[in-house]
């Protein structure tokens, strides 16, 4: 994000908005103050944006967004208390700051809940162009964004008669600030763009109806997909699934598909959460050093990535982000921490308050798509994934799962109302490679990943 | 209702800024040659909760909302604007931005008067924030927790959290629709790991509704949620691999009625049936389940989670019938699907918020009892599963292709429930799978007020329940083939 500090930036910097930001957080600050609390974090964000949906080449909605909030965090010693408003008035935000500190009067506390370490927070600025502004007036807003959403649908619509219906297509363009500022004279601001297309159509009818959809999200408007070659994606991947029927009950291999694969990381990211470690309710509390993946496997973030969607220069508490790896040669390195979680461990923050930032998976085994499949021979490509049975204190690994039944390398038909289990330290383990297809729209990053087996649950 | 007319005039319309007719005013700019429909819906809500884990009350938060959303609709088109402040510019601005959806012409019609419809009170018009001084909250967690730890020595770690909030509703459109609700909402969750010889399991459960917090300490409920929670890890510490593959399965009274909520409850949702993507869709007057199987939809009943006295388009809520022994009924309305299928809105418009556009949704959606003693039902298995708890669910519309996973569930041998199972999903087809239901109990449970149902991104307190049943064939996400 574009982010400026005061030290570095005059007060010019700032447009009209930000300056109204600060000045809100100077409120809040001021009576935190007031009342006798000994540290306050606060966050003021804004975000403005429209979503501009077509369905059988009509406008369904337009939708104009504009949101605005404060966040604040004061403490009394290391006693608590949290409060938000969305009405930014002195008033409403003075009584906030009442409201944080009647609650952190109450709390019990924790020697470990403080502000991050001044030593640790951000601060170099430079520019990770996050921020693309479209000067754009409301009505060639809406005439864009009819355009693409609208071109985008005819594309899928048209690709093939067999295409029976729409869910729709949308666009949306969004713009956000955010604030940071705490009592250790943290200031931090970002800024934001972010354009989205997706399109989501139907084919077959009644007992044998299949949906399918695909989407792009970008910082900057020309990286984003064209618009007819997102539509044709969406109706080739609804057309695919035509057909589906249930398996038989088995063991086989599985391939994760690149769109459905960061869930894996998404449940190693929530398995090494310093605040799942610290209560022992996770089945990686307490495995630092230990081979959790296969040794081919390493697990990065890198928060720096110009234009990327996770991408940021400091964490929830103003901790500067850094490349860090948490699984090198399969060996988990670090937790993912917070000051407060990295305190009850008895370790320094990892600068990951709020979260990941671009964690990706790599392999010293990556493949291209038609090597993995090839490398599995007979086995399930998963495309899609269904529900929460996910349990990370014990590990146990239970989903809803459709995709395509593969016999020698190739695809032979869909398959879907199946589940897919296991255990994800065996998973983990069970990793034979990695894809080079990786899927960078989102915040978890990989390519298709092979595990060696599962059981999928069928017939 | 003085109390609450008087709360509505401070918190919703400015201490009096703005007033009937100005709304009528603003409604009346915004019905255009092409707008066939506007509404105004106001907001004000404020949330606290609080949470315990390692023995203390380390956290709180305290959360003030208010907006209006202001919505205008021509043929099948939406435009939608909000403002986060109440004053009579922010809300012309916004009905500005909702109106262009269409083109601009002469004014030709004129929303109908204003004409208030009496509801039913189904719940309390108080604010459960205040009823309870914030230091005897952190005594009611102290009390979960200390329960928990009390109720087995194998208990490591507890969290509890308590949430409340209230919500001041004003609905107004040029339908002649002028309503408001007050709506409190509470909700009190535990969690439990428990460890015996290494082996860590857990358990959760919680309950609440639209209540003060009073509730919390009727009949011993806190500590109640604690013990269940305890017992539930404790199951689970011996509990071995759960089958894989298509099974009878014995689903038990209550929260396994998530069910019902995936299975059919989205497919049957207006929106979806409209646009024809729905599994459900063409199907009214159609056998859809076992003539054992009669399911409502119920957002009048009193102090549920799910309940409201009026959804948020200001219709007054209804008992609608689902499915009626079998056979198709009914979908769930809002204001403009019904209009655009010919139907009546059922009271199922809903929102998150004055920020998102209302659609159909779910209030508490329950099947009606059945004749057969649960008993009954175990016991006429040869082999299957018995599963009476369930984490969330989710369901493909389109295919029709639904799962929700297991938290406790037994093998059936013989008629007789046998070992714990880990949990597992359990995958179905919605238009189908009711068919299978072979035998209905006669013990229907609502559940205890934790639902949450997402839809489209947005969130709402929803309640499910059920009588015990059989399900001849489903499958079970186990991973012992």
């Amino acid at each position: 994000m574009n982010t400026k500090s005061l030290s570095s930036h005059s007060q010019q910097a700032l447009n009209s908005e930000e300056k109204k930001m600060l000045e809100a957080a100077e409120v809040a600050l001021a009576q935190a103050k007031k009342l006798g609390c000994s540290d306050a974090d606060i966050s003021v964000n804004r975000v403005s944006g429209t979503d501009y949906t077509v369905r059988n080449g009509e406008t369904e909605t337009i939708e104009r967004n504009q949101e605005k909030g404060l966040d604040i965090r004061v403490y009394i010693g290391h006693q608590i208390g949290n409060a938000s408003t969305s009405d930014l008035s002195d008033t409403a935000i003075q009584d906030t700051v009442k409201a944080a500190h009647s609650i952190a009067k109450v709390t019990e506390g924790d020697p470990c809940l403080s502000l991050a370490d001044p030593k640790l927070y951000a601060i170099e600025f430079q520019d990770l162009q996050l921020h693309h502004p479209q000067a754009w007036s409301a009505e060639e807003m809406a005439k864009h964004s009819l355009d693409l959403a609208t071109q985008c649908e005819a594309a899928a619509l048209q690709f093939d008669s067999k295409i029976s219906n729409s869910e729709g297509a949308s666009f949306s363009a969004y713009e956000g600030n955010s604030l940071m500022a705490n009592s250790n004279g943290f200031i931090g601001f970002s800024r934001g763009t972010r354009y989205g297309l997706s399109c989501s159509v139907i084919t077959g009818e009644r007992d044998d109806m299949q949906r399918d959809y695909w989407y792009d999200s970008v910082r900057d408007l020309p990286d984003l997909m064209a618009a007819d070659a997102l539509g044709e994606k969406a109706a080739r991947r609804a057309l695919r699934r035509l057909g589906a029927t249930k398996m038989a009950t088995t063991k086989a291999p599985i391939l994760f598909d690149a769109t459905v694969a960061p869930s894996l990381l998404g449940h190693l990211n929530a398995a090494i959460n310093g605040n799942a470690v610290y209560k022992k309710a996770s089945f990686l509390a307490e495995k630092i050093g230990e081979q959790v993946f296969a040794s081919h496997l390493d697990v990065q973030q890198t928060p720096h990535l110009l234009k990327a969607m996770g991408s940021a220069l400091y964490d929830s508490e103003g901790v500067q982000t850094k490349d860090r790896s948490y699984i090198n040669k399969g060996v988990l390195e670090s937790y993912i921490l917070s000051t407060y979680s990295a305190c009850k461990l008895g370790l320094e923050t990892t600068g990951n308050a709020g979260g990941v930032r671009n964690l990706q998976l790599t392999s010293s085994n990556t493949l291209s798509r038609e090597a993995l499949l090839k490398e599995m021979g007979s086995g399930l490509l998963v495309t899609e994934m269904m529900g929460f049975g996910i349990n990370i204190v014990t590990g146990d690994y239970s989903r809803g799962a459709a995709g395509f039944w593969v016999e020698n390398g190739e695809i032979q038909y869909p398959v879907h109302e199946i589940t897919l289990s296991g255990h994800l330290a065996d998973m983990f383990k069970n990793i034979v490679a990695v894809g080079d297809d990786v899927d960078t729209r989102g915040n978890t990053r990989t390519g298709s990943v092979l595990l060696e087996e599962m059981t999928i649950g069928g017939s | 209702m003085q109390e609450s007319n008087s709360l509505v005039t401070k918190l919703l319309l400015n201490d009096g800024e703005l007033n009937p007719q100005k709304l009528d005013n603003v409604l009346g700019q915004m019905m255009g040659a092409q707008i066939d429909f506007a509404d105004l819906y106001f907001q004000h809500a404020i949330f606290e909760s609080w949470s315990l884990d390692e023995n203390k009350v380390k956290s709180g938060s305290f959360e003030i909302e208010q907006g209006v959303g202001v919505r205008a609709i021509s043929g099948e088109k939406t435009g939608f604007a909000y403002s986060d402040e109440i004053n009579n510019a922010a809300l012309l601005d916004a009905a500005l931005s909702a109106r262009s959806i269409a083109q601009l012409g002469q004014n030709s019609q004129q929303p109908t008067p204003f004409k208030k419809t009496a509801t039913k009170p189904l719940y309390v018009d108080s604010n459960p924030i205040e009823g309870l001084q914030d230091a005897d909250k952190v005594l009611l967690l102290q009390t979960v927790n200390q329960a928990a730890r009390d109720a087995d020595p194998r208990v490591k770690e507890v969290t509890v959290s308590l949430s409340g909030g209230r919500e001041v509703v004003l609905v107004a459109a040029s339908d002649g629709t002028y309503q408001s609700d007050i709506r409190p909402l509470i909700r009190l969750n535990v969690s439990v790991i428990v460890e015996q010889n290494g082996r860590r399991e857990t358990g959760a459960t919680g309950g609440g509704g639209r209540f003060s917090y009073d509730y919390f300490y009727q009949e011993n409920r806190a500590q109640g949620y604690a013990a269940e929670a305890v017992r539930q890890a404790i199951v689970n510490l011996e509990s071995v691999a759960a089958p894989a593959g298509e099974m009878t399965v014995v689903l038990g009274a209550g929260w396994p009625g998530i069910l019902l909520h995936e299975a059919i409850g989205h497919g049957l949702e207006g929106d979806f049936n409209r646009k024809g993507t729905s599994a459900f869709s063409n199907r009214i007057g159609e056998r859809v389940a076992s003539d054992h199987c009669t399911i409502v939809d119920d957002g009048t009943l009193v102090d549920r989670r799910g309940s409201l006295s009026i959804d948020d388009e200001g219709t007054p809520t209804e008992n609608t019938v689902l499915i009626e022994n079998g056979i198709l009924k009914n979908y769930m309305q809002d204001k403009l699907n019904a209009r655009l299928m010919g139907m009546s809105p059922t009271g199922n418009g809903r929102r998150e918020s004055y920020r998102h556009l209302p659609m159909p949704r779910m209030t508490n959606t329950y099947m009606h009892n059945g004749t057969h003693n649960p008993q009954e039902i175990i016991e006429s298995v040869d082999k299957g599963i018995y599963a009476v708890n369930f984490g969330g669910g989710q369901v493909d519309i389109t295919s029709g292709k639904f799962v929700f996973s297991a938290s406790e569930a037994y093998l059936i041998d013989k008629g007789k429930i046998g070992a714990p199972i880990k949990g597992a999903t359990l995958i179905g087809n919605g238009p189908d799978v009711l068919t299978r239901v072979s035998m209905v109990g006669d013990d229907m449970q609502l559940d205890t007020g934790v639902g949450v149902c997402g839809k489209e991104g947005q969130s709402v307190p929803v309640g499910v329940g059920q009588p015990s049943m059989r399900i001849d064939g489903l499958t079970v996400g186990g991973d012992s083939a």
